[in-house]
């Protein structure tokens, strides 16, 4: 057998969530992986589900080669999981066979081989028609028997005539020392080799994924924490941060009229992602709602990750701020999925939240807060959360993100790792003046719209967020009583103004009626003149009257004494 | 493709053995002579030994938990016991029997 070409390696999807993706599309079909791992780290559980779901959703039959548990163990194993093998059984989708290696039972004298294991795997194979095969865990045969050069031997002819016949096998192994697997299978397994890891800190147990060798196909080579529920295995991919998401025009409404005015006019990108950062108290989940009920009322499913705060307590607390999410969450539109992060490790919580994702198919996801998912360990969370944000950009669903801030911490240096990846980033603030505490909000970045750059306060009210017209006074946002009182006093500016100009209005018409006055009285004045130069005028004229009518009446009697009234003259 | 001693029933027989085996190889013709001459010199008239060549009944293999082959089945006495190779050690496959304590 030759290894296949590097380019359009045929691959057999797993179904398993997550690990399609970082394995670029499954498993190498028709050649052999190895799945080494400690006890306990999932190998038999990833193994049986590539199986059940090749049989049940790629149509392709299957055969489990059960080594250390019985086929009962294993049914009962996996039906906790959700699975029912005796029905894929009773379909002809699924052969099971344990193998049973009791080194107690086995005597060895001479020459022999695994003929008896070729038999019944060939046996199985054509009563399935089975495309996928599983061994699990092969090592066993090594403590039953104990002629490690047949077995060597023999296992190196089961690969190749696993591969003879273009079957899709996983092999799993259990960890040895220093090397994957106890008897060195990846000396015969090449193609691909997965590696299962637990890991436990702080108490908290973490399952990882590592795909140790892909050969002729690109592979993630990171660790990707996975998670075993009710419904099996399930990745979380470190997705490409390659910056090639979709990207969609259509703004969405924040719920919050104002809001959608200061970012631009009609709110938010789809597919965009919003941080809201602030500290306690400021009103981040109340907000956050406000994009939840604006979705569904749109329409389109919501998941609340809730990771503070129970269901009960969210609703209780919305409908003090006049919102009802009853219908919401009756009708399905809303999900709330409330956990605390310390329950579960920081990976399984991130893959419960992919899980949740996957079958929900939400338009908006919100996270409240983030800053919850744990606090002693900023770096990895943000290396999670910049993993998730990408997933949901890549979903084209839009990511709503509160983040509890220090209240006098520097908001802009907290969550440095994710703010490249935040498009639209509101600040939420306490402003505390006079004694008391208002909330102001500010758009610190939306990328591709013309946002407000005003720092805008707003209220929590009974029927719901409301932001206030902007305030200023010199270079300050006024808030809460200070802007009363600057209302008041400038209201108060405004009677004064008022009363000033009816006073002014008051006296210039008193003035002017004291100068109408004097106008009066002057022309009194004038027409008493006037009536005196007449008097005085008339009063000459009779003198003048009387000094001609005196001259004549003299005349007449000088005649009469003409000499006598010379001398007199000379006299005086 | 059984063989049985001609001198008795199966059913009567103290030792009732099986012989798994695949096809006619060098190890099957092996390993069927040597049980032979054993059973003769430890099991004279005791016994009963059907051998089964699994590429003829595969089905049976898994029944029977069989791996590796050849393999011959202590079915009675029980509890059973399994003997795996051509059966050319004589010691071990005596202490396989129960018809010798381990050395």
């Amino acid at each position: 057998m030759k290894s296949a070409p590097a380019k359009g390696l045929a691959k057999a999807p797993t179904g398993i969530a997550g690990l399609d993706e970082i394995t670029g599309g499954g498993l190498p079909k028709g050649r052999p992986t190895l799945v080494c791992g400690t006890a306990g780290s999932g190998k038999t559980i990833l193994a049986l589900e590539f199986l059940i779901r090749g049989a049940s959703q790629y149509g392709e039959p299957g055969v489990f080669m059960a080594f250390e548990e019985t086929a009962e163990d294993l049914d009962a194993n996996v039906r906790s999981l959700g699975f029912d093998l005796q029905q894929l059984v009773a379909k002809r989708q699924l052969s099971i066979d344990h193998i049973s290696v009791q080194r107690s039972e086995i005597e060895e004298t001479g020459e022999y081989n695994l003929d008896g294991l070729f038999i019944r795997l060939a046996q199985a194979i054509e009563e399935v028609k089975a495309k996928r095969v599983v061994l699990d865990t092969i090592e066993t045969l090594f403590s039953g028997l104990s002629n490690v050069a047949i077995l060597r031997a023999e296992l190196r002819r089961l690969f190749g005539w696993l591969k003879e016949r273009r079957l899709t096998a996983v092999i799993t192994g259990e960890r040895g020392d220093g090397q994957l697997t106890r008897q060195g299978l990846e000396e015969y397994v090449s193609d691909c080799v997965i590696l299962l890891d637990q890991r436990v800190s702080d108490q908290i147990a973490t399952r990882r994924m590592r795909i140790v060798k892909y050969r002729g196909s690109s592979h993630g080579t990171n660790e990707y924490p996975f998670l075993i529920d009710e419904e099996g295995i399930s990745v979380l991919p470190i997705t490409s941060l390659a910056l090639d998401y979709p990207v969609s025009n259509q703004l969405l409404s924040t719920g919050i009229p104002a809001l959608d005015a200061a970012l631009g006019g009609k709110g938010v990108y789809r597919g965009s992602s919003v941080l809201l950062s602030g500290p306690a108290g400021t009103g981040k989940t109340s907000i956050a709602l406000q994009f939840a009920r604006a979705a569904c009322q749109r329409g389109e499913r919501c998941l609340l990750i809730a990771l503070e705060e129970s269901e009960a307590q969210i609703v209780r607390n919305a409908r003090s701020i006049g919102l009802d999410l009853e219908p919401f969450l009756r009708s399905g539109l809303l999900h709330v999925q409330a956990a605390r992060p310390t329950s579960q490790g920081l990976e399984m919580h991130l893959v419960s939240i992919h899980k949740a994702v996957r079958q929900l198919r939400p338009k908006l996801v919100i996270m409240d807060p983030v800053s919850n998912l744990a606090p002693d360990r900023m770096r990895e969370t943000n290396a999670m959360l910049v993993r998730l944000f990408d997933f949901l950009k890549m979903e084209g669903i839009t990511g709503v993100y509160t983040n509890l801030t220090e209240p006098d911490g520097s908001l802009e240096q907290t969550q440095v790792g994710v703010s490249s990846l935040i498009d639209t980033w509101i600040l939420l603030r306490q402003v505390e003046v006079n004694g008391e505490r208002n909330r102001t909000l500010f758009v610190l970045k939306s990328r591709g719209m013309n946002h407000s750059n005003q720092v805008r306060e707003y209220r929590l009210t009974d029927e719901g967020i409301v932001l206030l017209e902007p305030y200023l006074a010199g270079n300050d946002v006024l808030t809460g009583s200070a802007r009363l009182a600057q209302e008041a006093r400038d209201r108060e500016g405004e009677v004064t103004r008022l009363e000033e100009l009816s006073r002014q209005q008051g006296v210039a018409a008193a003035r002017r009626k004291a100068l109408e006055a004097q106008i009066e009285a002057l022309k009194a004045e004038m027409a008493g003149l006037t009536s005196e130069e007449a008097r005085i005028a008339s009063a000459e004229h009779r003198r003048q009257k009387r000094l001609v009518e005196d001259e004549q009446a003299m005349a007449q009697s000088r005649r009469a004494a003409k000499n006598g009234a010379r001398r007199g003259e000379n006299d005086g | 493709m059984a063989e049985r001693p001609a001198n008795g029933k199966r059913s009567a027989r103290e030792y009732e053995l099986r012989l798994y085996v695949a096809g006619q190889s060098s190890r099957t013709i092996a390993a069927i002579s040597n049980l032979k001459r054993l059973c003769e010199e430890h099991l004279a008239g005791r016994y009963s030994v059907e051998v089964i060549d699994l590429l003829e009944k595969p089905q049976l293999a898994k029944g029977e938990q069989i791996l590796a082959l050849p393999t011959l089945v202590r079915k009675l006495p029980s509890p059973i016991r399994r003997i795996i190779g051509d059966l050319s050690n004589t010691d071990r496959v005596l202490v396989g029997l129960d018809l010798k304590r381990p050395a």
